[in-house]
């Protein structure tokens, strides 16, 4: 991935920065230029709120190559407390089997991933357990 | 629009097949496909794949088809809908010959996916790469999610899903050209390496080479051929959010819900009309979701279905009597076409030991992504 391509989304991955529709109050995360609800074009800027619940969850035990440090680790739907829904690991699970849909978590600032060319390290959130 | 009918199939065996190169398959189904419908020339051509230039390097597989079929210069066209690819295909072609603008048109789907390409990755290109794989979501890990969000909301068990394994490979070691042609039990689906949870490795559909190609033309051209006619009597599509975290349910597909009333509503049908079903069974989840969302079931029963032998050969709606994607194999682009071939031979009476006696009406369902995009055709058998 290349540098460009990370640094533009770090106002969501950074800050989750997302937009809500002006008209229907629709959350667009990341932000969007149209609603799919009402096709407004006007947004204005909001923050989410950093804690929320698991909707689904899996444990990934054959991840892709660049996880495979990490691997097996597990990633779930987080519906967070505005009801928005995003993806994002579960960090800090040390015994997956206590995994249960409905747990409370809380979105905090973790390392994502290295790029393998650049070596950049890139960031963004995860999910833990509270 | 005019009556569109399918009058020749041809398919590569699908799995492993090294010693053949993405253009040997191709033109191998395509030819099958063009001698079986005893045609002379093609009028245009359309070539289902997911992602020939991430698996094998080489893009631009419309014209590179027809330059090594030997049909230039016709028009050739690439499809993508990931998964889907194949299915979108087969609709280009329905669409083109039912405009009037080719009498005779070929549907083809291919994927080369053991050139050494890391597959895992290429297929996830399919979901959000900045919301979803950036996380480090496989496609085994978002079906897996929809698995425990099905099984959470209506009790599904993980030996349900593992009948759906089971009854597909004792299908497909009926099918010469499956991939897997042996019988597995529940136990070994059960005790099988896990993938990402609740699957094992037997939840999932396999990573496969092949082509396939069928000849799509105008029920006069069928008659003049003297060839049984298999009518293609609805040919729907729809999408849905690229994420599946942005959809309202996780155990629902919409674009399945949505391409199935516009498919039904086309062909004048109810699910009970329908003799047999090809559904896109990439992980044993998905054939229970779809089987629910095409109305075979009522939701959070197709578990239940699959476990009480409801969606066998005999059974109420036999599904995937090729053995779907799990034992006849997934070789993505091609997928789509592979499933309007099993429907083929069926209404046709020539599918061997998993005939479906009296096979009148087939559907065959094909979804991309994690069902972001869903194509759906119902096909008639002639009198
Ligand atoms: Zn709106």
């Amino acid at each position: 991935m290349i540098t460009a391509r990370y640094h533009r989304e770090i106002p969501q991955r950074y800050r989750l920065e997302a937009g809500k529709c002006t008209k229907c109050g629709y959350v667009a995360f990341p932000p969007r230029l149209v609603c799919p609800k009402c096709n407004t074009k006007k947004f204005k800027p909001i923050v989410l709120k950093d804690e929320g619940k698991i909707i689904t969850y899996t444990v990934i035990r054959v991840g892709p190559d660049k996880f495979s440090k990490e691997t097996p680790y597990a990633i779930g739907i987080i519906e967070l407390n505005d009801k928005l829904r995003l993806t994002a690991q579960i960090a800090g699970v040390v015994d997956f089997d206590k995994l249960k849909i409905g747990q409370k978590v809380k979105l905090v600032f973790r390392k994502i991933q290295d790029d393998g060319k650049a070596g950049i390290h890139m960031y963004g959130y995860k999910a833990v357990l509270v | 629009m005019r009556d569109v009918v399918v009058i020749g199939a041809g398919m590569t065996k699908f799995g492993e097949l090294w010693g053949k190169s993405i253009k040997d398959i191709f033109v191998e189904a395509a030819l099958k496909a063009i001698e079986d419908a005893g045609v002379k020339q093609i009028d245009s051509m359309y070539v289902g794949a997911m992602s020939s230039g991430l698996f094998v390097g080489q893009e631009h597989l419309g014209a590179v088809m027809a330059d090594y079929l030997g049909v230039t210069p016709i028009p050739a066209t690439h499809v993508e809908s990931a998964c889907a690819s194949g299915g979108v295909s087969f609709r280009q072609a329905y669409l083109e010959v039912a405009s009037g603008a080719s009498d005779i048109v070929l549907a083809g789907g291919v994927e080369k996916m053991t050139d050494g390409a890391d597959v895992t990755e290429a297929l996830a290109t399919a979901a959000d790469q900045e919301y979803e794989v950036y996380q480090g979501v496989t496609f085994p890990g978002l079906y897996a999610m929809i698995a425990h969000a099905h099984m959470k909301e209506f009790g599904t068990t993980r030996k349900q899903l593992a009948a759906v394994a089971v009854k597909n490979h004792r299908n497909g070691a009926k099918n010469p050209n499956a991939q897997f042609r042996s019988d597995i039990t529940i136990d070994q689906v059960l005790n099988a390496t896990m993938v990402s949870d609740p699957f094992g490795l037997l939840d999932c559909s396999p990573v496969s080479d092949g082509a396939a190609a069928v000849i799509v033309t105008t029920m006069e051209i069928a008659k003049k051929l003297k060839k049984k006619p298999i009518k293609v009597i609805a040919s729907a599509q729809a999408s849905d959010t690229i994420a599946l975290h942005s959809r309202p349910s996780i155990t629902t597909l919409g674009s399945v819900v949505n391409a199935a009333k516009k498919a039904y509503k086309m062909a004048g049908l109810k699910p009970s009309d329908i003799d047999l079903c090809e559904v896109h069974d990439c992980f044993t989840i998905a054939e229970i979701v779809v089987s629910e969302d095409l109305g075979f079931f009522k939701k959070g029963e197709g578990g239940k279905a699959a476990e009480k032998g409801l969606t066998a050969i005999g059974g109420k709606i036999p599904i995937n009597t090729s053995g779907g994607l799990k034992s006849k194999g997934h070789p993505v682009g091609a997928t789509g076409i592979a499933q309007i071939i099993e429907l083929y031979e069926q209404l046709n009476g020539k599918a061997g030991d998993r005939q479906v006696k009296g096979a009148r009406i087939g559907m065959a369902q094909n979804m991309g992504g994690s069902g972001a995009s869903c194509v759906i055709h119902i096909l008639e058998g002639g009198k």
